[in-house]
């Protein structure tokens, strides 16, 4: 469900650009200390780095509710994630699916609570302030291409969270209080 | 108020309290591990008298109610400076103690506290009133902690925004 209004920042790249359907890796789950490492630099046109890419895009596709990966989420310390929110209501911009290594955030504005969930923290949820409009700069794995993304409000969300993944930070780590975490009800 | 977590609890003993004219202030209620719990002031008449009425209640113990009476005044006004610690690792005897233990040691006052344990995962956030000028020490001493349990620790300032 990409929006048309929304300019490629991709210039036409497409998971399928990676030439690898992927396999399905189990997720890590905290205290795994992995979580909380943070990750490398990679080179994006390095083989391994493409194949992880296309691992996390299968990985996300066969688990319910899942918006986002990354690297370390699947055991490997590396700044590399997937994301896709097609289709979530919370969601406004929406590029589809698809890969960054690299990522930071070079603007953030407008800080919004919000209630996040992670497959790598199953049973709780937490109130996180997070920017809804970012721009990011990354880099696409396989081409190397660099990539400087606007977004909004939930895919914005998403980035800010796989982004702290390969920083080696939890939702956990962001929380807004003491009565900021809640057991978990529902999913993302 | 202790007990077997059921709907209408809350209901049940606000109801007794304000038949008592028994005016309810501070309160928080929360669920620990499928156990209602209920802390609250009230303004009104003696314990005795409030334990009493609240005592049809217990419902063959599965309810507990422990009224005491406190000294009005307790709000006591303090200066310090609001921070927030989050805290989560592999779950072990001692952390808290460990953690908060720094904090009083720098006369740190613990405003607000939840701990969770979910699987192995032990988290605990605090908030945490500290004297002006002794973050940057804490936050030393609280890494230095956090490495020995082998848990992470982050330690910022509340924010504060008012609007």
């Amino acid at each position: 469900m990409s929006d048309s209004s929304v300019s490629d920042p991709f210039h036409g790249w497409t998971p399928d650009a990676l030439g690898d359907a992927g396999e399905v890796l189990p997720v890590v789950t905290a205290p795994d200390p992995v979580l909380s490492r943070p990750g490398p630099e990679v080179d994006p046109s390095d083989p391994k780095v493409v194949r992880l890419a296309a691992d996390l895009l299968a990985t996300m596709r066969v688990s319910p509710g899942c918006v986002g990966l990354a690297a370390p989420q699947v055991g490997v310390s590396a700044q590399v994630f997937v994301v896709n929110v097609s289709g979530h209501p919370k969601a406004a911009t929406v590029h589809g699916a698809f890969a960054l290594c690299n990522a930071k955030v070079v603007e953030a504005s407008r800080w919004r609570p919000g209630r996040e969930g992670c497959m790598s923290v199953p049973d709780l949820t937490g109130d996180v302030k997070r920017a809804a409009r970012v721009v990011v700069e990354a880099a696409l794995p396989g081409t190397g291409e660099p990539v400087r993304l606007a977004t909004d409000a939930f895919e914005a969300r998403a980035l800010q969270h796989e982004i702290d993944h390969c920083a080696g930070l939890l939702f956990l780590d962001r929380v807004a209080g003491a009565h900021a975490i809640h057991q978990r009800k529902t999913y993302l | 108020m202790i007990g077997h977590d059921r709907p209408g609890i809350v209901a049940s003993v606000s109801e007794a309290l304000a038949g008592l004219g028994a005016n309810l202030t501070d309160s928080t209620m929360t669920r620990l591990r499928g156990h209602f719990t209920w802390t609250l002031v009230c303004n009104g008449p003696g314990a005795a008298e409030v334990e009493a009425a609240l005592d049809p209640l217990a419902a063959g113990g599965r309810l507990l109610a422990t009224v005491r009476e406190v000294r009005a005044g307790g709000e006591a006004a303090w200066a310090g400076e609001p921070y927030l610690m989050s805290v989560h690792g592999a779950d072990r005897l001692g952390i808290v103690a460990a953690v908060t233990r720094v904090l009083a040691e720098a006369s740190g006052n613990i405003t607000d506290l939840t701990t969770r344990l979910t699987g192995p995962l032990y988290v605990l956030v605090a908030e945490v009133d500290l004297p002006p000028g002794t973050a940057d020490a804490v936050a030393k001493r609280l890494a230095e902690v956090a490495a020995g349990l082998d848990v992470e620790v982050t330690f910022r300032p509340t924010e504060t925004d008012v609007l």
